[in-house]
């Protein structure tokens, strides 16, 4: 499975990619594999104030739903509505159009605590 | 030969004989009530579309068989069951709820008149020790009652192309038989009970053979099956394919608080019978007016239903959401429910409290899925 160097991720399976002081959040190609067929996002309220470690959103499969998990405290500024019409971009493109928030730290340095590429695969093989 | 289920060491729950095939085919499993089962082996909704367009292989080995057998076999099982065995014929397959004294609901079981003297009930694997306690305390006429469920492998191959695998597999010409019936026959693998029956809403058939012999059964099917594309089904798109049909789960549809009548199955009661348990409930309930039933409902928009969820109408609480999934054919998110009467007609306009958020729904003809004939 592919997860790109440039991002940082979770124990909880999300990706987190940093541009300046923008923060971009998504869930691996490990976890949409994982939960499959992706019929259903509940996405945040742009406004919402998050905080990291606590749920954020809501992805559901066939069968059950899945909690998502801030990775990183702050605000939340964009939300992806085009998974609302199309959920199953999450299994398609996890990394790319299936992002599914934004938003703005509230502290920056937590990006430095999250797991590099290697760390998470790590986390991976060794079985979760 | 008996062969004894084997237990998983780490969570004691019951393993399939199809256990190891399960597994190299890739399969997630989970847990079914005490059982280990392949939830789903590559997507549910591909597994559904398969048997909704090709067919599909099910491992059911969980579930229960009990054979009936002596002179008081027919009129003693017709007390156990509301529906009416004079329907049934040897060869003949008769749906029942079993009811307890109050109406609720013991378990929803297969009759199957082996010989005029001779019953199979098939009953729900959650339901075994259940069920075989309750047959037991209730046998206030002499026969043999005898739990094969141990010896006993079933496989459910369903799609519109179930009809020609089968015939394959068994060198077998089906066109004499009909929905609702069996043959039993001698085969190289022993004794087959074949049933054209399944919990899909598609043409199928449920096999039942002996548990030493389902590993070869099952790969039989997919060395006739590979070429039409047979592909294994989880218990997941089992549950995809059931809820689409309307066909009840018991401990979701039924349980012992839910009478038959009112999970919509007057239609399964033998209203002419009268001597059975549970007879004079169901004649008050029925006389008395019903005070919530179950109903089909899509969500308007998005958001998907999950068993639990509250139904409400003018934000007051009206019923309760039994099943609810994303439907794979119609592509829209459904559910059944027990509602209060007044709020189940067709048509009426209903909220889903999904996590503290209201989802608009409506209340719709069921079966949501009914295959063209």
């Amino acid at each position: 499975m592919n997860y790109p160097n440039e991002l940082r991720y979770t124990k909880t399976h999300e990706w987190v990619r940093r541009d300046g002081n923008v923060i971009k959040v998504g869930i691996t190609e490990y976890a949409q594999h994982e939960i499959t067929d992706v019929v259903y996002v509940e996405l945040p309220h742009v406004g919402n104030s998050i905080e990291s470690g606590k749920p954020v959103c809501i992805v559901e499969s066939v069968k059950a739903a899945f909690d998502i998990y801030a990775p990183m405290s702050g605000v939340i500024k964009a939300i992806n509505t085009a998974l609302e019409s199309d959920p199953g971009l999450i299994n398609r493109d996890p990394y790319g159009s299936a992002w599914l928030f934004e938003l703005s730290p509230s502290n920056v340095e937590e990006w430095d605590s999250l797991m590099t590429s290697a760390q998470y695969e790590q986390v991976i093989k060794q079985g979760v | 030969m008996s062969d004894t289920i084997v237990h998983d060491e780490v969570t004691n729950l019951k393993k399939l004989p199809l256990h190891k095939e399960h597994e190299r085919l890739g399969a997630r499993i989970g847990a079914f009530g005490s059982w280990l089962v392949p939830i789903q082996y590559t997507s549910i909704i591909e597994e559904h579309q398969a048997v909704r367009h090709s067919v599909g292989i099910f491992d059911i080995s969980h579930m229960g068989e009990f054979f009936v057998s002596g002179a008081n076999a027919r009129r003693l099982v017709n007390q156990w069951i509301t529906n009416d065995i004079e329907k049934l014929w040897p060869g003949r397959i008769l749906y029942s709820p079993v009811c307890r004294e109050n109406g609720g609901t013991v378990d929803d079981v297969l009759v199957y008149e082996m010989a005029v003297d001779r019953y199979l009930i098939v009953v729900n694997a959650s339901n075994v020790e259940k069920d075989f306690a309750w047959f037991g305390s209730h046998r206030s006429l002499d026969v043999v009652l005898q739990d094969k469920s141990p010896e006993t492998g079933m496989l459910s191959v369903q799609g519109p192309l179930s009809k020609d695998l089968v015939e394959k597999v068994f060198s077998r010409n089906l066109a004499g038989l009909a929905y609702y019936h069996f043959q039993a026959f001698q085969t190289d693998l022993g004794e087959i009970i074949l049933s054209e029956t399944g919990y899909t809403g598609e043409k199928g058939y449920e096999i039942f053979c002996p548990i030493h012999q389902v590993v070869t059964l099952w790969q039989r099917f997919f060395e006739h099956g590979a070429p039409m594309g047979l592909k294994p089904i989880g218990f997941g798109a089992r549950d995809t394919l059931r809820l689409e049909a309307k066909m009840c789960l018991y401990g979701h549809e039924l349980t012992d608080d839910i009478t038959p009548l009112e999970a919509g199955l007057s239609w399964a009661i033998g209203w002419g019978k009268e001597d059975f348990i549970g007879f004079e409930a169901l004649k008050r309930q029925r006389e008395a007016g019903l005070k919530h039933k179950l109903v089909g409902f899509e969500i308007v928009g998005r958001g998907i239903a999950r068993e639990g969820c509250v139904l409400k109408v003018n934000e007051d609480a009206v019923g309760r959401v039994t099943s609810g999934t994303y439907s794979p054919t119609l592509k829209k998110n459904i559910g059944l429910g027990l509602i209060a009467v007044p709020y189940s007609q067709v048509g009426q306009n209903i909220d889903v409290e999904v996590r503290g958020n209201l989802h608009p729904a409506k209340i719709i003809q069921t079966p949501f899925y009914k295959r063209q004939k």
